[in-house]
């Protein structure tokens, strides 16, 4: 077996602190910050006391859902049916925070929020509103999302899941794949080709004969969030099941559009906390005499790296949100915050995890379970190579993807 | 029932402070949260409130950027806010702030006036007190649970060495508040919303006519202490040792 020469005497996980350079908070509004705060202290008492256990026994803290309601954490962005009606970025302050807890747990608010509520309130009739948004809102109904498929990722376009118009009715046969609270929901926002071919979103409600969810097991990653398989074979819903008004892949980018925002805000969260845990690690670990770790110049040099880049990427998160605010954002914007933002927070875990060295990988501490759960993130809403392609074919006008 | 709640803005907690130049204060640049006993005499403020109906006010005195803890005031439930403004709010002492306060509210007729037990930061534990003295009220002091009775109201004081004391007051009052008597609430998402279009009236300390000129007592130096190392040897039998390091974990580091 293998001997680590360090495994003993590991400074206890400290509290974490603000990660803020260059005053970044004195970019914020009273508001921002106080949403920042408030989520902060609602991540502190309720999700950091559990969520390494949660992690590592695989389970979704279910029991926070109601108390995640309460907060408005449920589409935030969105005005009325009882939600909060926050701003973009403010929204993307409540999505650091929760992702300073844990990927997992961010991840089921990213797709309750932007890839369920998002597109009933936005391409719903008034009665799929009123049915599903209350409820989600509170968290008492849970929603997911397909669109991807085993045969279907980074190119959605190849979906093979079928809706057969038979009178007033669509029938729907197809898999779904890596379904983030697919096994829990009540609702299935899916997409699925008519019988023109044309793409269209469906509300399929999870106890209609036919619908089939497996929980996926051996996840290395998102251990506390659920993942899930769809499968539908002759699931019959009302056409009052559809969502009217949009048709096309277009509706389904447009939701990832919203939940890449939020990653993107998000992974700052991860990044704060594993370069906070490490610092800390570094400033009272010693090794050679009486020298904290800190003091050696490798050791800076990674810390520097990693808090230079926590920088800029709060400066991109806070420019592409208030450029979503003022409706001005692009696609391609939202694909920088995306790609960038995620593949720093990557490495900036995978950096931590060198300065603790063997504690490292246990779950005393929470990097290695923020760089696992990021590799999902990486890829997940759009690849990091996906992302490059998009911002490629915005800025040469040349489309790059087949 | 209509309540005004007193708050103050502090370093927060777990700040990393810095003595300013001049050693009469700390430096600005840190992080300032609400001041903990404080947040607990707001939430005892709005279960009242819940309770029995009424208005919940929350003033604070102190410069620009303590309107941060009148929007969460406002963000888990208060009714509206009054803002004492002025740079010179932090050099205030507990005499000057009180008299801020109660020239701030005349007119307002409140039934119950809650501050925190003492701030955070200087720890005086006075300005309940003083402005009570000020405004010709009775007070009570280290309040754990009150509730109306027919002539006023009933408090439960917490008192040293484990003891309560009840309390039979009439309204109107000044009580101050413990910590940890209650589980705080969080500012939602949805109270920051409604917070937004909520009252916030401010007045300025100048034209109140309270300028640090009216403190009672100064601050001549704020230091760090320089740290001493000490070992003492503890002697006897193991039983005899033992009674001497219960002692000292009792009384030297307070952690019995």
């Amino acid at each position: 077996m293998l001997q680590w020469t360090s495994a003993h005497a590991a400074p206890a996980m400290a509290k974490f602190r603000d990660v803020d350079f260059i005053e970044f908070a004195s970019l914020l509004s009273d508001n921002e910050r106080l949403v920042r705060d408030s989520t902060r202290h609602w991540v502190e008492d309720n999700v950091i006391p559990i969520i390494e256990e949660c992690a590592r026994v695989g389970r979704f803290p279910r029991e926070l859902v109601p108390s995640m309601g309460q907060m408005g954490f449920f589409g935030a962005t969105l005005h009325d049916y009882g939600c909060a009606g926050m701003s973009n970025v403010e929204y993307g302050l409540v999505t650091q925070e929760l992702e300073r807890g844990d990927s997992g747990l961010r991840s089921f608010m990213s797709v309750q929020s932007a890839l369920v509520m998002y597109p009933i309130h936005t391409f719903g009739s008034e009665e799929q509103k009123r049915t599903w948004l209350p409820r989600l809102q509170t968290g008492e109904a849970i929603g997911c999302f397909g669109l991807t498929e085993p045969d279907a990722g980074s190119n959605p376009s190849a979906l093979r899941t079928r809706a057969h118009r038979q009178g007033n009715e669509y029938v729907l046969n197809g898999e779904k794949m890596w379904i983030t609270s697919g096994s829990i929901a009540d609702v299935a926002v899916v997409w699925a080709k008519d019988d023109s071919d044309t793409v269209r979103g469906f509300l399929v409600e999870s106890d209609r004969p036919g619908f089939r969810a497996e929980e996926i097991h051996g996840k290395y990653s998102l251990r506390a969030s659920v993942t899930s398989s769809l499968s539908f074979h002759d699931v019959r819903v009302p056409a009052d099941n559809l969502l009217p008004n949009v048709s096309g892949l277009k509706g389904a980018l447009m939701c990832l559009n919203q939940a890449r925002f939020g990653i993107g805000w998000g992974v700052l969260g991860a990044a704060m906390q594993c370069y906070d845990t490490a610092l800390q690690y570094a400033q009272f670990r010693k090794q050679f005499g009486d020298r904290p770790i800190a003091g050696h110049q490798l050791v800076q040099e990674k810390l520097v790296w990693m808090i230079s880049e926590i920088t800029k990427a709060q400066l991109l998160a806070l420019q592409v949100g208030r450029l979503k605010d003022a409706g001005k954002v692009g696609h391609a914007q939202i694909s920088m915050l995306k790609r960038n933002n995620v593949a720093i927070a990557l490495d900036i875990a995978r950096m931590a995890r060198d300065i603790l060295g063997a504690n490292g990988i246990a779950d005393d501490y929470p990097v290695f379970r923020h760089m696992a759960n990021l590799e999902s993130v990486k890829t997940y809403e759009g690849t990091h190579d996906i992302h490059t392609l998009i911002i490629g074919e915005s800025i040469t006008g040349i489309a790059a993807f087949e | 029932m209509k309540i005004l709640v007193c708050l103050k803005q502090v370093p927060a907690k777990d700040a990393p402070i810095k003595v300013a130049a001049g050693e009469m204060w700390i430096r600005e640049d840190v992080t300032y949260e609400v001041n903990e006993p404080d947040a607990y005499a707001l939430e005892e403020a709005l279960r009242q409130k819940e309770a029995h109906g009424g208005e919940v006010v929350a003033l604070t005195v102190g410069p620009a950027r303590a309107a941060q803890v009148l929007r969460e005031a406002l963000a888990k439930g208060a009714d509206r806010a009054v803002h004492v403004e002025g740079e010179a709010a932090a050099q205030l002492d507990c005499f000057a702030t009180a008299e801020a306060i109660a020239r701030a509210i005349p007119g307002e007729h409140f039934d119950l006036i809650f501050t925190g037990l003492q701030s955070d930061d200087y720890g005086f534990a006075q300005v309940g007190v003083v402005l009570a003295e000020l405004l010709g009220l009775p007070h009570a002091t280290i309040i754990m649970h009150l509730e109306p009775t027919a002539t006023g109201i009933r408090v439960k004081r917490e008192l040293e060495g484990g003891y309560f004391q009840n309390v039979d007051l009439p309204t109107p009052a000044v009580l101050t508040i413990q910590s940890g008597i209650s589980k705080l609430r969080y500012a939602t998402l949805m109270g920051i919303k409604a917070a937004k279009s909520k009252p916030l009236t401010r007045h300025s300390l100048e034209e109140m006519g309270v300028t640090p000129r009216l403190n009672r007592q100064t601050i001549t130096r704020l230091y760090v202490p320089a740290r001493s190392k000490k070992t003492e040897m503890l002697t006897g039998t193991a039983k005899e040792v033992a009674a001497q390091l219960v002692e000292h974990l009792k009384n030297d580091a307070r952690v019995l």
